[in-house]
């Protein structure tokens, strides 16, 4: 029996032969009746195989179109009820598709080593670890000295000791992340002064809004921590995304942490989990939105993003611009410049692909319009 | 202080990081071949990304990737190092 399984190997994909094993054996079929659900499996198979020349991208365009207009009718909006606002179903899926840098919500996944991820109150001190904190948060008042010429932070010892920072420290980060200042410490404050001398007050003013800024502890960027029960196991959802920074932290599961900023996925992981992180995302808008897309579809979408070894979105300064026929790339948006650009360098046109064919009233190449008749000619030979 | 606590984490460990291979020359020929194409017509991947620094690729290798698909089970992909 097995081995009748491993003859079909090379011709059905594993989940489908999988799936046959398993269900032939829940109805005990014979031999002879599994060798014909097989064969008819596999004919199956063949006949849904793509044809060479079929239009798949129009395919997937009107995949994805025709639910996004479901989706616009059903997408609703807490309006500030909920505890995290990310942006969900149409709009989230154009910022996937145009790849910008930074997504409207950038949110984290954070997930724990086993070790960590039990105890609620071990999760909560990660939490805090892991939350950025700026010199705004450890000061309890931010003074401008106009005669002096100085800022005067008031420091929280309260938030201090949570922190476990000594007013030393705090200088020292100061000096370390402004320009040109020196800080004295007095009692329970700190005196920054610039080294320039007669400073404006609207500089003064600037370094006072710039100290607000300084990064004391935790992860760059990451404004808010979130845990949360997950099955088993305690995560942590942060708003704000620093993938990099993250995957360094000790305590955490950097394996499985995540990020919906796909182009910072791009940069720290690598194209290939970039083009895995779009598909993620793209199934798990449309899965919220009860919509069901085959990830086929989605799957050519990452493929056709990434194919050039960096994300590009499907714009006009995206994948459009790659392609190689000025025709084609002057049909989609804005066409002046493009047909400037090509008269300037002298491109030639090779009218390889299909619209630059639909302009010029010719048969396009696909279908079966794909095959071209190619005569091998040769000299007559002459008796 | 916080370099000593940890090395740095190895991104081919991430759960989003399909599996690369770099190809020999013997390899890449017979793909080529079988697949009757230039190099230049397989997608890309740069040489600045974060995987090709870490497999220490050059321009012109091409690298197999080994993909988990739904669809199929495992599915095999090819980009070449570009600039």
């Amino acid at each position: 029996m097995a081995d009748l399984f491993e003859q079909y190997e090379v011709f059905i994909p594993k989940p489908v032969l999988d799936r046959a094993k398993t269900l032939t054996k829940q109805y005990k079929l014979s031999e002879k009746d599994t060798k014909s659900v097989l064969d008819k499996i596999k004919t199956t198979y063949e006949d849904m195989k793509i044809a060479p020349g079929e239009a798949i991208g129009i395919v997937t365009a009107e995949s994805f179109g025709e639910p996004g207009t479901q989706m616009i009718l059903r997408s609703f909006h807490f309006a500030g009820a909920s505890e995290m606002k990310v942006t969900m179903g149409l709009p989230r899926l154009i910022e996937i598709f145009d790849a910008r840098k930074n997504p409207s919500t950038p949110v984290m996944e954070v997930y724990l080593q086993k070790k960590y991820s039990q105890s609620p109150t071990q999760v909560k001190e990660i939490a805090a670890r892991i939350k950025e904190t700026k010199l705004e948060e450890v000061a309890s008042e931010f003074l401008l000295n106009i005669i002096e010429n100085n800022v005067e932070v008031k420091l929280a010892r309260k938030k201090m000791t949570e922190f476990n920072l000594s007013s030393k420290d705090i200088a020292d980060i100061i000096v370390a992340n402004l320009k040109n200042v020196t800080v004295d410490q007095d009692r329970d404050s700190l005196i920054i002064k610039s080294t320039i001398k007669e400073i404006k007050l609207s500089e003064l003013y600037k370094l006072k809004e710039k100290s607000k800024e300084i990064h004391i502890s935790g992860v760059k960027g990451i404004a808010r921590v979130l845990p949360m029960k997950v099955e088993e196991e305690y995560i942590i959802y942060c708003v704000g995304s620093n993938l990099k920074d993250m995957l360094e932290i000790e305590e955490i599961d950097a394996a499985r942490t995540r990020t919906n900023d796909v182009a910072e996925i791009g940069d720290v992981l690598g194209v290939e989990a970039a083009r895995q992180a779009i598909v993620d995302e793209i199934l798990k808008v449309i899965g919220e939105q009860g919509l069901n897309i085959d990830i086929r579809h989605i799957m050519l979408l990452a493929d056709a993003m990434t194919a050039t070894g960096e994300i590009k979105g499907v714009t006009r300064s995206g994948i459009t611009q790659e392609k190689e026929s000025v025709l084609a790339k002057a049909s989609f948006e804005t066409p002046i410049p493009h047909l400037v650009d090509a008269s300037l360098t002298g491109e030639v046109d090779q009218l390889s692909s299909v619209i630059e064919n639909v302009m010029l009233n010719q048969p396009v190449p696909l279908g079966t319009g794909l095959p071209g008749l190619m005569a091998k000619m040769k000299p007559k030979v002459e008796k | 202080m916080k370099e000593e606590k940890k090395d740095k984490f190895d991104i081919t460990t991430h759960s989003l990081v399909p599996e690369h291979i770099k190809l020999t020359e013997e390899e890449k020929k017979q793909l080529l071949q079988s697949y009757n194409i230039s190099i230049k017509q397989f997608p890309a991947i740069s040489q600045d990304d974060a995987m090709a620094k870490k497999l220490n690729l050059k321009i012109g290798d091409v690298i197999k990737i080994v993909r988990k698909s739904p669809t199929l089970g495992q599915s095999t992909y090819y980009r070449v190092v570009i600039k």
